[in-house]
This record gives structure tokens, C-alpha cells and sequence, in this order.
């Protein structure tokens, strides 16, 4: 058997090329570190800042553990750059509840047992917040089809649902 | 992921300049795809260039009644935007079946049109590819090739273009508009992207240092006759099997106009204008449908493990003309096809 070809060609880079500074505002709070351009904004978030709520799952973008709030919108943070986001809002599910009051999808999470091993739970949690602030889902079948890029390995997507339709009601259509 | 170097470019004549001269750098926009093929290291670019911050981010209409939109809309808000949604719904419902919503939010417009295949043999660096390592044979054409090509393939390379996006951009004659060292030129969609012949490395006839700025839709969006059925292996967040863009204009109870597009199926969006040719001036029915859906597979050819594709592209063929043709078009949270 003939043998396999390598990578496409391009040189590993030997030297270590500059780092950036990375402002962010995180949970509300402005925060700024220095960091090699090729950290995700996942690796950032865990490794960096400690805000190991995210959870790197596939790391390419298919399973939605990952997904936090850039600028208001649901992102995965595994296929972001951090140096690229410079300047931006970023919420993740340690940002959602009020002190000690939860945001109304994690109660709502917690009155339909919407999880198991909850792994999937904070990239769920995190969709929702902005599957809700879209506006374009009302139906099961819509919130089933908008919600189809975050995966639960458990399979408690029924209650899923169900919890997103209640804090949907609850919050009355608004993030 | 390889250690890369990273710059942001100003405005479009500094994004030009900068890609001209570094030829191991590449563009990064929404990076939902280059981002992912990096840390798979099926790409290694020495260098990023980030363009996010260029002025590309605007709908607007042109004076001929089309739709200018830039090349960094993401794709969230291109299906969503009200001039879409109402003039040019198969372009907006094609977005839709593709991906899931964080990455449409994150993935631009351009970037739709320059995604690479999502052929098993591509992503795996361990196995030959012509696509990722020219001359190095083609893995798919003898492997599991369940999700390749059944039109315009070649002894070297049997890989799809993934995108739903373009299948509708195809059907409705968009434009791309590119800049590059010698200026401005734009593109018709069906001679953007390439059938892969002896250079599949090649996807596209974007030239090397040449970006993306937009894509122009004519004035005719065929509102109230299309319809877009994509058929994968589960109901969601999932690559087509098959997909049909189907528009029809309708003129007493007859075909006034017809498009037809592909996508899952070949290295690019598959139009073919004698299947359009076989509707035009006929009544909407079966019949015709199946004639048009002949002449769309003519040459269609299967391989070891993709041959059901040839039916099923058929099937979908007649039922998406049909959903066109009675304005009841494929709702993309609805499963059941009508």
C-alpha cells in the first residue's frame, strides 16, 4: 500500500509570533489579556478566565456545547477566535442567573429535568437564551428545528423542549 | 491547529494587498469552516487575514430592481431579512436547511460560496486526497462514497459542494462580485464554481489573490412558485444527500419559466438548461416534471455506495417541482413532505 500522504504543505512556524491584547466584556465585566491568535474563544473562556461552565465537546462546532452569547447572538466559541472578537460582549452561562435568582430557562431546565449528565446543559441553556431573543421560533417543531445544533448525548430533548416553551412564556418573548 | 500569524485588513484595497503579498496567508471571515479544517490540519495557513471588520455587511436594492448583498452578511440575517424573505424565498428557505443557528449567525455570505467539500477522504490526512494533495489519488472513488458525486465527477476526484446556500443562488442566476490587484470584476454563478476535471485542488475560479465583496440577485426572485427539499440522513444539522431548488413562473395554466439546481450531488450547484428547457411552455404535472427530471440526471453515474442517489434525485426532482408548482413549498421546521 502506497504511503499516505502528509498535510498540505505549509511551514509549521518555528518561532512564536506576537500575541494580542483581547478586550472583552464577560458576564458584564471588562477584561483584558493577552493571547496568541490562534486560542479559541472556548479556550480562552476555560483555560484563561476560569469560566469552565462552557464545555468543549466535539471542538469543531457539531455538538453545541460551546455556545455562548457574542454581541447577543449564539455562537460556537470552539470555531471562534478570540483575537478577532476584540471589543465584543460575551455571555456564557455563569452571566445568566441575577445573584442568586436563576435566569428563568435555568428554572425552567430544572422544573422539566430538561438533562441527565448535563454536560450539553450550559450550551443548551446558553441556544436557548438566544433562540428566544430571535423571535422566529412559537412552535415544538420550530423550537425543535433552531435548537437542532445543540446535541444531548442523554437524549432528553423532549424535556428540552418543554423547557424552552416555558420560559419562552415566562420571559415573554424577551432574552 | 498550526502557530499562524495574524493581521487585520483596513478596508478592501488593503484586504487585496495584503493576500498579494503573502501567498501563505488566507482569508478569515465567520472561520466556521477554515477554523475547523485548521485544527484537523487540512489547512495551514501561515497567516490569517481578518477581514470581519471591511464595509460588506449591507442588503440593499440596485437600480435594476435586484438585491446587492455583502459578502460578509451572515447568513442568519441574509435568510432572515425582509427583502429575502419576501422577493427571493428560495434563497431564504435553502439558507434554513443548512447548518444550525450559531453557525449561521457566525458564517458570512462569501464564505458560503468558498466552503470546501465535506468528502470523509478530504478531512482524513491520513489517506489520499487529490483535492487536499494534489496527485496523491482520490480515496473516495473505491471507499465509502455513500455522501460523493453522481454528476460531473473525474477519475480524480468524486466530492460534492456542500452548500445549500448556493444551489438556490445557482437557480436564481446570482451574480458574485470580486475584487482583486487589477480591480473589480464579477462572476456568473454557474462559472464560479468548477467541475473537478484533472485539478479538483481547484474549487472555484476566484482567482488567488482575488476576494469576495458580494453577491447580486436579479430583479425576478420567483416569490410564488419554489420551493426547497433537502434529503439527508437525519431530519436536521445535516449535509444533503440530495437537495432541488425549484422556480417556476406560471402563466395560464402553463410553465412560462422554469429553474432547476442541485445540490449534494456534484462538485457544484447542477443546473442543466436543457431540463429547464423540457418545462418551458408545458402544463405543471408529472409528466413534464419526469422529463425534467431525466434530462437533469442525463450521464448521472453511480459508485459503489451512492448509486440510490440517482432515484432519490429523481423523486426529489418531480416532488419539489410539485411543491413549486402548487405555491405549498418544503417548510424547513416542518419534516413531513408534502
Amino acid at each position: 500500500m502506497n504511503r499516505p500522504p502528509v498535510a498540505q504543505a505549509g511551514p509549521r512556524h518555528t518561532s512564536t509570533p506576537a500575541t494580542f491584547p483581547v478586550t472583552l466584556t464577560i458576564n458584564g465585566e471588562k477584561r483584558t489579556m493577552d493571547v496568541a491568535p490562534w486560542t479559541t474563544l472556548l479556550d480562552l473562556l476555560r483555560d484563561r478566565f476560569d469560566l469552565t461552565g462552557t464545555k468543549k465537546g466535539c471542538d469543531h462546532g457539531q455538538c453545541g456545547a460551546c455556545t455562548v452569547l457574542l454581541d447577543g447572538r449564539r455562537v460556537t466559541a470552539c470555531l471562534t477566535l478570540a483575537v478577532m472578537k476584540d471589543g465584543s460582549d460575551v455571555v456564557t452561562i455563569e452571566g445568566l442567573a441575577s445573584g442568586d435568582a436563576l435566569h428563568p430557562l435555568q428554572q425552567a431546565f430544572i422544573d422539566h429535568d430538561a438533562f441527565q449528565c448535563g454536560y450539553c446543559t450550559p450550551g443548551q441553556i446558553c441556544s436557548a437564551a438566544g433562540l428566544i431573543a430571535e423571535g422566529k421560533a412559537k412552535t415544538a417543531d420550530e423550537i425543535r428545528e433552531l435548537m437542532s445544533g445543540n446535541i444531548c448525548r442523554c437524549g432528553a430533548y423532549p424535556n428540552i423542549v418543554a423547557a424552552i416553551r416555558q420560559a419562552m412564556g415566562a420571559m415573554g418573548g424577551k432574552p | 491547529m498550526n502557530n499562524f500569524e495574524y493581521s487585520r485588513a483596513t478596508d478592501v484595497a488593503d484586504a487585496v494587498r495584503q493576500i498579494a503579498a503573502d501567498p501563505a496567508a488566507k482569508f478569515i471571515a465567520g472561520g466556521t469552516n477554515l477554523i475547523d479544517l485548521m485544527k484537523y490540519d487540512v489547512e495551514r495557513p501561515a497567516r490569517l487575514i481578518d477581514i470581519t471588520r471591511l464595509p460588506l455587511k449591507s442588503v440593499e436594492e440596485t437600480r435594476d430592481g435586484g438585491v446587492r448583498i455583502g459578502a460578509l452578511v451572515p447568513n442568519s440575517d441574509l435568510a432572515y431579512h425582509p427583502l429575502i424573505e419576501q422577493r427571493y424565498p428560495l434563497l431564504s428557505s435553502a439558507i434554513l436547511a443548512g447548518a444550525s443557528a450559531q453557525l449561521r449567525n457566525m458564517a458570512s455570505t462569501g464564505g458560503n460560496l468558498l466552503q470546501r467539500t465535506r468528502c470523509f477522504y478530504f478531512y482524513d490526512v491520513a489517506t489520499p486526497c487529490n483535492k487536499r494533495e494534489p496527485g496523491s489519488g482520490c480515496a473516495a472513488i473505491n471507499g465509502i462514497n455513500r455522501i460523493n458525486a453522481i454528476l460531473g465527477t473525474s477519475e480524480a476526484c468524486i466530492a460534492t459542494h456542500p452548500s445549500d446556500m448556493c444551489v438556490a443562488l445557482a437557480a436564481l442566476e446570482a451574480k458574485v462580485h470580486v475584487m482583486g490587484p487589477s480591480g473589480e470584476r464579477s462572476i456568473a454563478f454557474e462559472d464560479f464554481h468548477r467541475l473537478p476535471g484533472d485539478t479538483p485542488h481547484l474549487d472555484n475560479n476566484l482567482g488567488p489573490n482575488e476576494v469576495v465583496t458580494a453577491i447580486e440577485l436579479p430583479a425576478e426572485g420567483y416569490a410564488a412558485n419554489y420551493s426547497y427539499l433537502k434529503i439527508r440522513d437525519r431530519l436536521s444539522y445535516a449535509f444533503a444527500l440530495v437537495s432541488v431548488a425549484a422556480a417556476l413562473k406560471l402563466d395560464g395554466g402553463r410553465i412560462k419559466e422554469a429553474r432547476l439546481a442541485l445540490g449534494g450531488v456534484a462538485h457544484k450547484p447542477w443546473r442543466n438548461r436543457d431540463a429547464e428547457a423540457a418545462l418551458r411552455g408545458e402544463a405543471p404535472g408529472r409528466a413534464a416534471f419526469e422529463k425534467a427530471a431525466a434530462a437533469l440526471l442525463a450521464g448521472a453515474k453511480g459508485y459503489s455506495h451512492n448509486s440510490f442517489k440517482i432515484g432519490l434525485a429523481r423523486r426529489a426532482i418531480i416532488r419539489t417541482l410539485t411543491q413549486a408548482a402548487n405555491a405549498t413549498p418544503q417548510i424547513q421546521s416542518v419534516k413531513k413532505i408534502r
